[in-house]
C-alpha cells in the first residue's frame, strides 16, 4: 500500500462549524445542569478533579513544542488501548476556533487556562460529559468527573476507576513521601480539587451569606462566589471546595467538603423558608418580575441574564412560579452564555448583537409552548 | 471603579470568602475575572509567595545562594519557581527538597502524603531524569538549528523509552 493521501484541504478557524458532535452537544445542557439527583434544589454540581503528570517530561511550562507534542500522542496512544474508553472522543484544542474553545469552557469540559493556553494540548470527553481528561494544561493530566446535585461518593467511584485505567498504561511522577509530583506544590500529594457548586439565592437576598462563610473559616475549605456589577447584578452561585491537597487522604479530603455542604444547604433552607414567611409577597413579587424581564427585554446581557435566572430559579423552587419547569431554567442558564448562543444560532455574533439575540432566544423559551419543554431548540 | 490588574472598568466583583486574611473583595474587568475564576484555588503564585513571608518571619530569608540553585534536570532556578510559582519538572521535588518542605507544611498543614499509591512498580527514577534532562538537549539543540545533534538525542531518548516500557506494555 503505497497510495499518496489526499492532503487535507487547510481547516477554517473562523466559522462557527456546524459540526455534528457539537450541534449534538449544543442541543443538550450537559450532565451537570441536568437539574437532577440528590438535593438538586440547591446543589448544582458535584465535581472532582485529579492532576497527574508524566513521569519522564518536564512539567508543562518547562516543556518545548516537541515535548507537547510528544506528551499528547503518548497520552492519546495509551487512552486508545483501554477498551472501557472506546466511547470516548478526543478533540485536538489548538485545532478548535475560539468559539469552540468557549463553547467548551462554558460546559466546564475545558478549563479557561486550557483554552487560552497554546501549542499541543486537547480534551478527552466522554458521551454522557461525565467525565474529561485535559491533556496538557497546568499538568500533563487533568481528570475530571463532574455529576448533577450532591453525588461525591459516586464521582468519587467513577474518577478512582479513571485514574487507575490511566495509571495502568502511564508512568505517572509519584514520590513516596510526596505523593503524586505536580507543576504547582498547592496540588501536590493527591492532587485532589472536590468543588460542590451551590445556588444560594436566600442566603444573598437576606444578607447572611458572609456571615456564614465566616463561621466556617476554621474549616479548611475554599468558599467562592461569583458577583456582577456591585450590587446590581448578583450571581448566587458558591463553589466550595478543599483547600489542601497534601497529608490527609482523598476521603478525608472529601469529607471536609462533605460535612460543609449539608449546613450550607440547612442554612439556605431557614433563609427561604423565612423570606416565605416574613415577606412573601415581596419576593414573589421579586421573582415574578425577574421573569416578566426575561420574557420581554429586548437586549440583555449575559450577566444580567445570570441575574434574573437565579430569581426565577428561587420562585420555581418555592412554588412562587408554576408554570416554567426548572429543567428549562438549567438549560437556559448554558444556552445564554456566548459561545452557546452563538451555535445554536449557528452564527458568529458581536456583544450587542448577542444581546439581541439571547433576548428573542429568553423569550422563545419562556413564553408559551417553550417554557414547559425541556427540548430545547 | 477600576479593574485591579489593569485600566479597564471593574465589572466583576468577586469576594474570596475564605481566604487567610478573611473575606476579601476583588474587583476585576470580565478578563482579568475570567482568568482568576478559571483557577481552582486562590493563585498558586500568590499562595507561595504568601507561605514564603510566613517562613521569612520565622527567620529563613532565602539567601542568594539558594534563589540560584538550579535544578541539574530541567533546569529551573529556586528564584524562578518562587516568581512563578511552577516547578520544572518532578526531580524539582527531590533537588529542592530542604527548601520546598517548609513551604508545603506551610500550604498543607502536613508533609507527608497518605493518599492513593500507583499500583504498578515504579519506574526507575534516575532513568526517569535522564530522559527528561535529554529531552531537554533535544529542545536546545533544535532551538540551536543543530538537527544533526537533536536527530542523535532522539535515537538515545527513544532507546530508553524502549527499555523502560519493556515488560510493562506491549
Ligand atoms: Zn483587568
Ligand atoms: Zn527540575
Amino acid at each position: 500500500m503505497n497510495g499518496v493521501r489526499p492532503t487535507q484541504s487547510g481547516r477554517r478557524k473562523s466559522n462557527v462549524r456546524r459540526d455534528q458532535t457539537f450541534d449534538e452537544l449544543a442541543g443538550k445542557c450537559g450532565e451537570w445542569l441536568r437539574g437532577t439527583g440528590p438535593e438538586s434544589d440547591i446543589v448544582i454540581s458535584s465535581r472532582i478533579r485529579l492532576a497527574r503528570n508524566l513521569a519522564d517530561f518536564p512539567f508543562i511550562r518547562r516543556c518545548g513544542d516537541e515535548d507537547r507534542l510528544s506528551i499528547e500522542r503518548t497520552v492519546r496512544a495509551r487512552m486508545d488501548k483501554i477498551t472501557e474508553l472506546t466511547d470516548v472522543r478526543y478533540f485536538d484544542v489548538d485545532e478548535l476556533s475560539e468559539v469552540d474553545r468557549q463553547f467548551f469552557v462554558e460546559r466546564q469540559l475545558i478549563s479557561r487556562e486550557l483554552a487560552d493556553n497554546d501549542g499541543a494540548r486537547g480534551v478527552a470527553i466522554d458521551p454522557g460529559e461525565q467525565f474529561s481528561v485535559m491533556v496538557n494544561e497546568e499538568d500533563h493530566l487533568r481528570i475530571q468527573v463532574m455529576h448533577s446535585g450532591l453525588s461525591l461518593e459516586t464521582a468519587w467511584d467513577q474518577i478512582n476507576r479513571l485514574d487507575d485505567l490511566l495509571e495502568s498504561t502511564i508512568t505517572y511522577a509519584f514520590h513516596p513521601k510526596y505523593g503524586y509530583l505536580t507543576a504547582c506544590p498547592t496540588n501536590v500529594g493527591t492532587g485532589l480539587r472536590v468543588s460542590v457548586m451551590m445556588h444560594l439565592p436566600a442566603l444573598v437576598i437576606t444578607r447572611q451569606i458572609d456571615k456564614v462563610f465566616r463561621s466556617l473559616q476554621k474549616i479548611s475549605v475554599t468558599v467562592r462566589g461569583l458577583y456582577g456589577e456591585g450590587s446590581q447584578y448578583t450571581g448566587d452561585f458558591y463553589q466550595v471546595s478543599n483547600q489542601i491537597t497534601l497529608g490527609k487522604t482523598e476521603n478525608e479530603l472529601m469529607q471536609q467538603v462533605a460535612e460543609v455542604v449539608p449546613l450550607l444547604i440547612d442554612y439556605e433552607r431557614r433563609a427561604r423558608q423565612f423570606l416565605i414567611e416574613q415577606s412573601e409577597k415581596d419576593l414573589h413579587d421579586d421573582v415574578s418580575r425577574a421573569l416578566g424581564i426575561l420574557c420581554t427585554a429586548k437586549k440583555i446581557s449575559s450577566e444580567e441574564t445570570m441575574h434574573y435566572l437565579s430569581k426565577v430559579r428561587l420562585g420555581v423552587n418555592l412554588g412562587l412560579i408554576d408554570d416554567v419547569a426548572v429543567k428549562v431554567i438549567n438549560k437556559l442558564f448554558i444556552h445564554t452564555q456566548p459561545a452557546h448562543l452563538q451555535k445554536l444560532r449557528g452564527k458568529l455574533l458581536g456583544s450587542s448583537d448577542r444581546n439581541i439575540e439571547r433576548a428573542s432566544y429568553l423569550q422563545q423559551h419562556l413564553s408559551g409552548q417553550g417554557k414547559r419543554e425541556s427540548g430545547l431548540n | 471603579m477600576k479593574c485591579q490588574y489593569c485600566e479597564k472598568p471593574a465589572t466583576f466583583h468577586i469576594t474570596e470568602v475564605l481566604g487567610a486574611d478573611g473575606p476579601q473583595v476583588m474587583h476585576l474587568c470580565e478578563e482579568h475575572a475570567r482568568t482568576f475564576l478559571s483557577k481552582e484555588s486562590p493563585t498558586p503564585a500568590a499562595t507561595i509567595a504568601g507561605a514564603l513571608a510566613k517562613q521569612l518571619k520565622l527567620g529563613g530569608k532565602p539567601s542568594a545562594e539558594t534563589e540560584q540553585k538550579e535544578c541539574p534536570v530541567c533546569g529551573i532556578s529556586f528564584f524562578e519557581f518562587r516568581n512563578t510559582g511552577r516547578l520544572g519538572c518532578p526531580y524539582d521535588y527531590t533537588h529542592f527538597e530542604s527548601e520546598l518542605e517548609p513551604l508545603l507544611v506551610n500550604i498543607h498543614d502536613a508533609p507527608r502524603h497518605t493518599g492513593k499509591r500507583p499500583q504498578r512498580a515504579p519506574v526507575s527514577a534516575d532513568s526517569q531524569a535522564t530522559l527528561i534532562q535529554l529531552r531537554r538537549e533535544m529542545e536546545e539543540a533544535v532551538e540551536r538549528e543543530d538537527y544533526e545533534q537533536a536527530s542523535e538525542i532522539r535515537d538515545r531518548i527513544r532507546d530508553l523509552e524502549a527499555s523502560g516500557n519493556r515488560g510493562s506494555d506491549d
